[in-house]
């Protein structure tokens, strides 16, 4: 936890390197000696007068898979484009651990200090094969000279090899991407995220379109990950949240800002909850 | 993990076609005119003029086919080679000129003394060729890092690089711009010692484009192999995804952008002393839209396709001039719309569907 990775800064470790084997539990190069890997701090954003987000505040700890709910328009979307530095905030500030400012940082330069996001339609290499969109998302130097001379070395081919069990997409991995089932190319998606070492995952309705038993094996994946990576859920399904939040904490995200958090109990038996959401 | 982009039996055409193209100059020398084998030095122009377009065709293809940017307005790195080129060659014309001057004839009828300062060193050659790819690729890398950096995409960015090409066309027009205005130039006496219209001289420039040709084709199938290909095809297919796995889309699209306007500049220089000509219609933004319609019947992203399409399009162009030489502009927009209609993967494509029915039924 002492090194600090400053805007702009690259990797300190290449791939392969034993300290960036897939699973570690410590982040590295964020400093989150306050035990929290993400702080919004007042974050309003306005679009011609209206706020899709209203002084918003939250932080997610090292370790946790928070979920987070709200009706459609609540700002959730909005919030992780603030993360993933595709809208910039108009006040407030978003830090990743304790000196990341990430309202001043590119979209790549916020996936190389460790944030991963997986979008509400699935997005992948459509035309790629499987193995070559993980290949892609790998973590290592993405400036042109290094990944016009790349060469896929037999350690980080082990690794997409892990990555493809874990996604249960071994065996497909030569078929282009566009071929998959949506339920698969969500799983690729996350396959994807997973390549490139995040310490902070952000998942963006991961189980949307997906048949009962994708949604099972879905929060099936997402326990195996849960304490190897911090994990931020945006979802609607209910059963699915009950399923993936556990005793975790829950926030309900209403009109911009945080309306309630807790456990899936607790902020179920909240009647202003009930009222704007839950009770519809 | 490598991904087959030319199969056993292109690879075998290739060779095959490269052993035959350069065959032709060797028949034109060694057989007299009345000999069946000979081959007439209007043909082997002719050949040598389509190489240097395929040669155009394929780095278009590296931008268009590959990374999904469409340039409407490459002619204009082509010209910028030949210019390059072509100021050597007007140099090394010396006194053998219509006003023995030893200014170019169009600087003297400007009543010009001295040369303009960027025509300074050009009697080198290999300063002329520093400046075929230097002129084009400074160009191309300053006109894309601006357009790149402020994210113009699709449509808006082939507009302005069609308005690029129209803007240095009406420039070079200029007589006082520098470079023969209208007239372009033309004249040329010799190269590097050589008289430049000699069988031998003609048939070492149509080699030397041949072997350029296959140069440009390896490297540019070592790149679309190479794990920077898959980003160019990454760039095409879901930009943003790019972003949000951490390659800043903006350094791979000027690499290559810039390495395409460099090939293509290296083509026109090839053009320009096989030709005998470059003038400012070179740059019309008809010609590159040409350019465009040769990769699209050809079949884009395949590399060979465009080259494919650069020779038919133009051996159609050749005959079909001709002999209906007023429906040629018809015909090529008649092509354009069924290509895109019926074979939107353009000759390849069908090639590739024809065997795959093949191998169903």
């Amino acid at each position: 936890m002492s090194e600090v990775l400053k805007p702009g800064q690259r990797y300190a470790s290449e791939p392969g390197d034993a300290a960036t084997a897939y699973g570690r539990h410590k982040p590295e190069g964020v400093d989150t000696s306050h035990g929290a890997i993400l702080y919004l701090e007042d974050i309003t954003v306005s679009f011609d007068g209206f706020r899709a987000l209203n002084k918003l505040n939250l932080d997610i700890s090292v370790g946790e898979l928070r979920c987070i709910i709200g009706p459609n328009g609540a700002g959730k979307t909005t919030m992780m484009d603030v993360i993933t530095g595709k809208t910039r905030p108009t006040t407030g500030g978003a830090w990743f651990g304790q000196t990341i400012d990430l309202t001043r940082m590119t979209e790549y330069d916020i996936a190389h200090a460790g944030i991963g996001r997986k979008f509400q339609r699935p997005t992948v290499f459509e035309q790629h094969t499987v193995f070559e969109n993980l290949e892609l998302a790998m973590k290592m130097n993405k400036r042109v000279k290094p990944t016009l001379f790349f060469r896929l070395s037999s350690e980080q081919k082990g690794k997409i090899d892990e990555i493809l069990k874990l996604i249960r997409l071994n065996g497909q991995e030569h078929r282009p991407a566009g071929l998959l089932s949506h339920g698969q190319k969500q799983w690729l998606e996350i396959g994807m995220l997973l390549m490139q070492e995040p310490q902070l995952l952000l998942l963006d309705e991961p189980v949307a379109g997906m048949s009962d038993a994708e949604t099972a094996r879905t929060a099936e994946l997402l326990n195996e990950l849960r304490g190897l990576h911090s994990i931020v859920v945006v979802e609607h399904d209910m059963a699915f949240v009950e399923e993936i939040a556990q005793q975790g904490v829950v926030t309900v995200l209403h009109e911009g800002s945080v309306l309630a958090q807790g456990t899936m109990q607790q902020v179920q038996s909240d009647d202003r909850v009930i009222e704007v959401y839950l009770g519809r | 993990m490598k991904t087959t982009l030319f199969t056993r039996p292109a690879w075998a055409g290739i060779i095959v076609c490269a052993a035959l193209l350069a065959l032709l100059p060797v028949l034109n020398l060694s057989f007299p005119a009345s000999h069946p084998l000979h081959v007439s030095s209007y043909m082997v122009a002719l050949v040598g003029k389509f190489m240097c377009y395929a040669m155009a065709a394929l780095a278009l293809d590296l931008v268009w086919g590959y990374t999904g940017i469409l340039s409407l307005g490459h002619g204009v790195f082509f010209a910028l080679g030949g210019y390059a080129h072509g100021m050597y060659l007007m140099r090394a014309i010396g006194r053998e000129g219509v006003y023995q001057s030893d200014l170019p004839d169009f600087m003297v009828f400007l009543d010009w003394k001295t040369y303009p300062w960027f025509w300074s060193m050009t009697d080198n050659f290999w300063y002329s060729m520093l400046l075929v790819v230097a002129v084009p690729g400074v160009l191309a890398f300053v006109f894309g890092y601006f357009a790149f950096r402020s994210r113009i995409k699709g449509v808006y960015f082939s507009i302005i690089t069609q308005a690029m090409t129209f803007a240095f066309m009406l420039l070079f027009f200029r007589n006082n711009t520098g470079f023969g205005g209208n007239n372009g130039f033309t004249d040329f006496k010799r190269i590097v010692g050589h008289t430049i219209t000699a069988p031998s001289t003609k048939a070492a420039l149509y080699l030397i484009t041949l072997a350029m040709l296959l140069g440009a084709l390896l490297l540019c199938r070592w790149i679309v192999r190479s794990k920077l290909g898959r980003v160019l095809q990454a760039v095409r297919d879901s930009e943003s995804r790019l972003m949000f796995i951490g390659y800043n889309p903006l350094w791979f699209k000027l690499f290559v952008w810039t390495l395409s306007a460099v090939l293509c500049g290296i083509a026109g220089a090839l053009y320009v002393p096989q030709v005998g000509i470059i003038n400012p219609s070179e740059m019309s933004p008809a010609n590159s839209i040409e350019m465009v319609i040769w990769a699209a019947v050809g079949g884009r992203g395949t590399l060979l396709g465009p080259i494919i399409g650069a020779f038919s399009v133009n051996g159609l162009k050749s005959w079909f001039t001709g002999a209906f030489p007023d429906l040629w502009l018809y015909a090529l927009g008649l092509m354009f719309i069924l290509v895109t209609l019926f074979m939107p993967q353009g000759i390849l494509g069908l090639a590739a569907k024809l065997r795959r029915q093949k191998e169903a039924a």
